[in-house]
């Protein structure tokens, strides 16, 4: 039993990080951190280590504890609703509470495992896991914690996991690299490339083709060169994002008081050259003409034309109603696809994978609200677990590529709302080791302080992912004819004339009509002339 | 007998044939943008349209001054008296063999159904394509500005509604060149600028 435990999913989801980053560019730092007494060790855990940071980085520790990667909560700026990874709900693996051990290896710190954890103390914070520059990993099921003895991971597995070195880790910090941020947004959902569509494995070392900026054959960039960052608070964010920044490039230093993530904080808001300027011969430009384009599009629209586009595929919808299916032996299974990725765990249901799709397209402002573990939904209809806003064709918003996920997930017949399931951490009520959902419903609510009447149902839900990475070369490009065409991508968006795809069928209909009749009219008039011009000739 | 009647000045003929060509073009790729085929591609065909357009307006802006210069304009005044007797010919005498009732001189070389027609495109088609079109091409520079209501949809339909009637247009004038004393004589004058008149 031990060994069905964990699974290859859960397996996928550690052991990656401990590969060494050949991703972050070389860079010469003023301190070689080998040579600081205070690191020399030994170290017994990580918080030993932080400790040891501390006292050079005496800041640090508290900075961190102001961010959303240690608080996982956050108040929604515009509606007040309480959010952050603490609280929110999705339709992955749905919410982090009572699997706190599991989930929480993401957290910035160690020792998460349930609601007595301490975020006033320094010593909890994990600076390795953002500053290791290989040979580190913090394992699901640890509560942030890594290995700090030989033991066999999964558990079960007969596969062993050796120490961490801390001394060494701790010897060659360094900056955050596309490895060191990709351990957990690359892996969110549960594994490689399943929750955003555009963040996975592939772009720990991407070619430019995958993403200009962070192609190693292009800007080689790392995420904090776009997601720059100040006192630990790292800019950016799909909680509550900037989908409109109409304004140029923020000079270097410039205290603009904008979101240094943004495409035009660096490219500015008319990007495009044009050879005629932006006056009225502009028009006759290219470059002008895309410009134009920036009042009504997201960048991403055009310069992102698919997304899970590295080979790694992305979960387009999870079924959570079929989780608990176990084979004729009452044994838990897996189904696999002709490329061999996962589309069926006992463990969690049905998925549908995708690669190279096609983003759907909303009008988005910035603003997203959520459905929250204490709101009532109305399982007759699709359940939006979180809404994109934005006036069609309004200045305030512009058109933006998702990635729409949809799921089916449990819900209290009684009370409407979304369950928490405890799902990951072994135990007694665990659904992922007893296969039973009352009991890990039961036990995944209580945890969660929601009420639970136990009967439940399943509802289907959808959610929205901005796609905002994996930006291909110029030439890659969505063509004009990709949307502006009778069945473009945008097909189904409104409050905008779209020449090519719109017109006015009746109106296309009578002129075209009038027009042949117009034809037919002078041909036959010719004809007839042809045909009396002997007449003619006699007269 | 004929005489050969000097008619279209060059300045005229060039601006009647440029005009034709971009009007032709700005056809083609006009309706290829509205969606109704596809044969440049969208960005090509939207390119070319933009050019022609300017170089339809740089052309009208010659062409105004040119009329206004030379008293040409006076050639468009509009007139109803005889227009029944042109129509007549046209449906009923060109058939018979009766000579066209009109005689063109240097100073009337338009038959009153031809002013009638070219008043209404000047008056009428080609500012309201052009208005339309500009609308279309300088959209966001005026979107913000104008009350709700003047959307882009209306401002696009009134141009497609402008594009059908100058498509037909095109047949009809095209089809009314071969009318001549022979089918080739009036496009040839056009080229020529000599028109052969009965003495």
């Amino acid at each position: 039993m031990y060994r069905i435990i964990f699974s290859a999913v859960l397996f996928s989801c550690a052991v990656h990080a401990v590969a060494a980053d050949s991703g972050s560019r070389p860079t010469a730092p003023t301190a070689d951190h080998s040579k600081f007494k205070a690191l020399q060790g030994p170290f017994k855990t990580g918080e030993d280590v932080t400790q040891a940071c501390l006292t050079c980085h005496t800041e640090a520790a508290k900075q961190v504890m102001s961010t959303r990667h240690w608080t996982w909560d956050y108040a929604n700026p515009g509606t007040g609703q309480r959010l952050g990874k603490k609280t929110m709900l999705n339709s992955f693996c749905i919410a982090d509470r009572s699997n706190e051990a599991f989930c929480n290896a993401c957290h910035a710190g160690y020792g998460w495992k349930d609601d007595k954890f301490d975020f006033t103390s320094e010593k909890n914070v994990d600076c390795l896991v953002c500053h290791n520059t290989g040979q580190y990993a913090k394992l699901p099921g640890l509560a942030g914690h890594p290995a700090y003895r030989r033991m066999e991971y999964p558990p079960g597995s007969g596969k062993f996991v050796e120490p961490v070195n801390l001394p060494r880790v701790a010897q060659r910090i360094g900056k955050t690299s596309r490895t060191t941020c990709g351990v957990c947004h690359f892996y969110g959902g549960g594994g490689d490339g399943v929750k955003h569509g555009d963040l996975d494995s592939s772009l720990k070392n991407p070619r430019r083709e995958l993403d200009v900026h962070m192609g190693t054959d292009g800007g080689n960039f790392t995420c904090a060169t776009c997601h720059k960052t100040e006192s630990h608070r790292v800019a950016g964010s799909r909680v509550a994002p900037t989908a409109v920044d109409p304004h140029g490039a923020i000079l270097r230093g410039e205290k603009a008081g904008r979101n240094p993530a943004t495409c035009q904080a660096c490219h500015g808001d008319r990007p495009h050259p044009s050879a005629l300027g932006a006056g009225m011969l502009g028009a006759l430009s290219k470059g002008d003409r895309l410009n134009a384009h920036s009042r009504t599009l997201a960048c991403q629209t055009c310069h992102i034309p698919a997304f899970a586009r590295g080979g790694v595929p992305t979960k387009m919808a999870w079924d959570w109603s079929t989780a608990g299916t176990l084979d004729a032996n009452g044994k838990p299974f897996q189904k696999k696809d002709e490329r061999g990725h996962v589309i069926f765990d006992s463990k969690k249901g049905d998925f549908r994978l995708g690669e190279n799709m096609k983003p759907d397209y909303v009008w988005f402002d910035g603003r997203v609200d959520y459905t929250l573990r204490t709101d009532r939904i109305d399982p007759a209809h699709l359940v939006q677990i979180n809404r994109f806003h934005g006036t069609p064709g309004d200045s305030s918003a512009r058109i933006w590529p998702v990635k729409r996920f949809t799921g089916k997930q449990p819900y209290d017949l009684e009370y409407l709302t979304l369950l928490v399931p405890h799902t990951a951490t072994p135990d007694d009520t665990a659904l992922w080791f007893n296969f039973d959902w009352p009991k890990a419903l039961a036990a995944g609510t209580a945890a969660a302080g929601q009420p639970f009447s136990g009967k439940f149902g399943f509802a289907e839900t959808e959610m929205l992912w901005p796609i905002t990475h994996m930006v291909a070369p110029r030439d890659k490009a969505l063509g004009c004819a990709e949307c502006h065409s009778r069945d473009g991508r945008l097909q189904g968006v409104t409050g905008i004339y779209l020449p090519g795809r719109d017109h006015a069928p009746w109106l296309d209909r009578a002129g075209f009509t009038l027009a042949v009749l117009a034809l037919l009219g002078v041909l036959s008039h010719g004809a007839l002339r042809i045909l009396t011009r002997n007449r003619r000739k006699e007269h | 007998m004929t005489e050969r009647l000097y008619v279209f000045k060059r300045f005229e003929r060039f601006w009647h044939w440029a005009q034709a060509a971009l009007i032709i073009t700005m056809l083609l790729t006009g309706f290829e943008i509205h969606g109704s085929y596809h044969l440049l591609g969208f960005q090509k065909a939207v390119g070319i349209h933009a050019f022609a357009a300017w170089a339809l307006i740089t052309l009208w802006v010659f062409a105004i001054f040119w009329h206004f210069t030379t008293g040409e304009w006076r050639q468009y005044i509009p007139t109803l008296k005889n227009v029944d007797v042109i129509f007549r010919y046209y449906v009923l005498g060109i058939f018979t063999g009766a000579p066209h009732p009109y005689r063109i001189t240097q100073l009337r070389k338009h038959n009153p159904l031809q002013r009638l027609s070219y008043l209404v495109i000047k008056l009428f088609i080609n500012p309201l394509i052009w208005a339309s079109g500009l609308g279309l091409l300088y959209y966001q520079a005026w979107r913000d500005a104008v009350p709700a209501g003047l959307d882009l949809a209306a401002v696009a339909m009134l141009h497609t509604v402008m594009a059908f009637a100058m498509l037909i247009f095109l047949i009809v004038h095209v089809y009314l060149t071969t009318t001549g004393h022979t089918p080739l004589a009036h496009i040839r004058a056009m080229i020529t600028g000599y028109e052969d008149v009965d003495g």
